[in-house]
């Protein structure tokens, strides 16, 4: 009896101690990631920087800015986030046992896991290789869809896994009022799951933003802000590859300030995305 | 003459044999109270009568639920009008994710009920006199569901304690109130029949007592199912007992006649507390 006792609050702190280990390796590279771009890019920061587009030489340390690039960013983002989405929010629907039977609902499940595991680079050469079928140019049409793609399998598992969440009594008491699937999905677990919904789109907006491979093909690289969908655009995470790879020591703090903006937008999106949804889900069942 | 028929119904989930060959008539306007021990296939009964046993993986199901002479597991049987004429309260509260107000007036919505439907639904459920009618008040700037929301509420015996917050979330009221909640809720669209799984397991003996209540004031105008392992339970509100033991209805019949002259030597041990 007395040694059993002793086994266990020895386990309870052994995993109490890799519980305290593993959230200080996470704080720590967040904190020394975080400080390592505030400390070589906060210099760098200007308004010029984040409103204008880079003059002649920009590459070279004069004058000029990266707004083509943050609002390249957005654009591909947004665009691939709402693609992402009409095609997610169905998709994680669907694979719920109300519409699908469960072997090819699973089936489905990992097949977008596996889609979740491939590197983007190769979400970017697919699209090429498309592209240059249909003699397609780099730009922010092929950007948005190439980065759709690449998003709606990490978005898709991600709504999927919390609208499983939604207790089963919840639907069932729909139901048995005479409400249809789709009265139930979109009135009550749609609801229900706002929450996890809003954080499936926001790791999916952050993994997409913050993407330079899959676009590196498809979306190009220009200097100006694009007027069209046909026009190539460009992006913060190229933006920050060309700066850091030049060897001039101003370029490169430029390039860590680009990644203060992305990192910036990113933590904007999360806190209104964040409001939003704990707005909408104050009526939620705990 | 009863409306709701069970005639040889069976019900397996893959191999296991939850229901056997279930014959019985459901007599309208009482409380019939379905009892038995646990495992037996009291839910599996009730849930079947809506349907909702569908939702249940590798249900299958044979035999009839007749429903005023139509066969509801029949080839053009319409599930959502089914529903809506049998309406469900399960064991557990299941406030939908919205504020009290919308989940009474959920029903309506979806069934698509127009002002004109829910004045001529009003106006039946006056003649009904559960719900005594209040003179001095303002009623100008009330939309017709407004007086819908309201009047069921109060027939639920609810509205006193929520009249005040009806656009507060219905998560956060007590377990007792979001029983009677999902009551209004199920009243609001119509049903004939209302089946209810042990609806007051969950609830402490007061706000118990208050379901009864409710229920025995409401068979009036409703048929009532209710699942209930409690027996001093169905001795206080049944007036028709169906007793069930591992999937097979031992007995039913009228619940005088039923706890004072059983028929059967099962119904005897388990009403004698030898079986539970
Ligand atoms: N979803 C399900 N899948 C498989 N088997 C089930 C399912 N639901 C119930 N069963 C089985 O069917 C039988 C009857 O179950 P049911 O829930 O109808 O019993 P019950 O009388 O309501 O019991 P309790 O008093 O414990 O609620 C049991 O043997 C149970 O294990
Ligand atoms: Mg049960």
């Amino acid at each position: 009896m007395k040694r059993k006792i002793k086994r266990s609050e020895i386990e309870e702190k052994i995993f109490k101690i890799l519980m305290i280990v593993s959230l200080a390796i996470v704080l720590l590279s967040l904190i020394g990631i975080i400080s390592v771009i505030v400390i070589k890019g906060f210099s760098a920061l200007s308004w010029s920087m984040i409103f204008e587009t880079p003059k002649g030489g920009y590459y070279l340390g004069k004058e000029g800015g990266i707004a083509n690039a943050i609002v390249g960013s957005l654009y591909l983002a947004f665009g691939a986030l709402i693609l992402s989405l009409i095609v997610s929010i169905p998709l994680a629907f669907a694979l719920q046992k109300d519409y699908l039977n469960k072997k090819i609902a699973n089936l489905i499940r990992v097949l977008l896991d596996v889609l979740c595991g491939v590197p983007s680079i190769v979400y970017g050469a697919f699209a090429f290789i498309v592209m240059m079928h249909f003699m397609i140019r780099a730009s922010l049409l092929g950007g948005i869809v190439t980065l759709a793609l690449f998003m709606t399998p990490i978005m898709t598992r991600a709504m999927d896994e919390s609208i499983r969440l939604v207790p089963a009594e919840l639907k069932e008491a729909s139901y048995s009022m005479g409400a249809t699937r789709f009265e139930t999905s979109f009135k009550i677990v749609l609801r229900q799951s706002l929450p996890g919904i809003a954080t499936a789109v926001l790791i999916a907006f952050g993994r997409g933003i913050g993407d330079a491979a899959s676009i590196l093909f498809t979306a190009g690289y220009t200097d100006s802000i694009p007027t069209s969908l046909f026009s190539p655009v460009a992006s913060l995470p190229l933006a920050i590859f060309f700066q850091i790879a030049t060897p001039i020591a101003e370029v490169q703090r430029r390039a860590y300030a680009s990644a203060f903006i992305l990192l910036a937008i990113v933590l904007i999106v999360s806190i209104i995305t964040r409001y939003l949804s704990s707005r909408f889900s104050r009526y939620n069942l705990s | 003459m009863t409306h709701t028929k069970l005639r040889k119904l069976k019900i397996s989930y893959g191999d296991n044999h939850a229901l056997k060959e279930i014959n019985v008539d459901i007599p309208d306007k009482q409380i019939t109270a379905i009892i038995g021990p646990s495992g037996c296939g009291k839910t599996t009964l009730l849930k079947s009568i809506n349907r909702i046993i569908e939702l249940s993986e590798g249900v299958k199901v044979r035999g009839e639920v007749l429903i005023d002479g139509a066969n509801i597991y029949g080839k053009d049987a319409d599930v959502l009008a089914l529903r809506k004429k049998v309406g469900f309260l399960p064991q557990r509260p299941c406030p939908l994710p919205m504020s009290i107000y919308d989940n009474v007036a959920f029903g309506p919505r979806i069934h698509r009920l127009s002002e004109e439907q829910i004045t001529k639904q009003l106006e039946k459920q006056k003649t009904n006199g559960l719900v005594k009618k209040e003179k001095s008040k303002k009623y100008q700037d009330y939309s017709k569901m407004d007086h819908l929301v309201e009047h069921y509420l109060k027939l639920a015996g609810l509205w006193d304690e929520v009249k005040d917050r009806l656009h507060s979330s219905a998560s956060k009221l007590s377990i007792g109130q979001q029983q009677r909640l999902a009551l209004a809720r199920v009243l609001a669209i119509e049903p004939e029949v209302i089946l209810a799984d042990e609806p007051t397991s969950a609830l402490d003996p007061l706000s118990a007592k208050l379901v009864e209540e409710q229920f025995k004031l409401l068979k009036k105008d409703y048929t009532i199912v209710i699942v209930t392992h409690i027996l001093r339970q169905a001795r206080r509100i049944a007036d028709y007992v169906m007793f069930m033991y591992l999937g097979e209805l031992i007995e039913h019949g009228p619940a005088e006649k039923f706890f004072n002259a059983p028929q059967k030597d099962k119904t005897k041990e388990y009403l004698s507390g030898e079986i539970s």
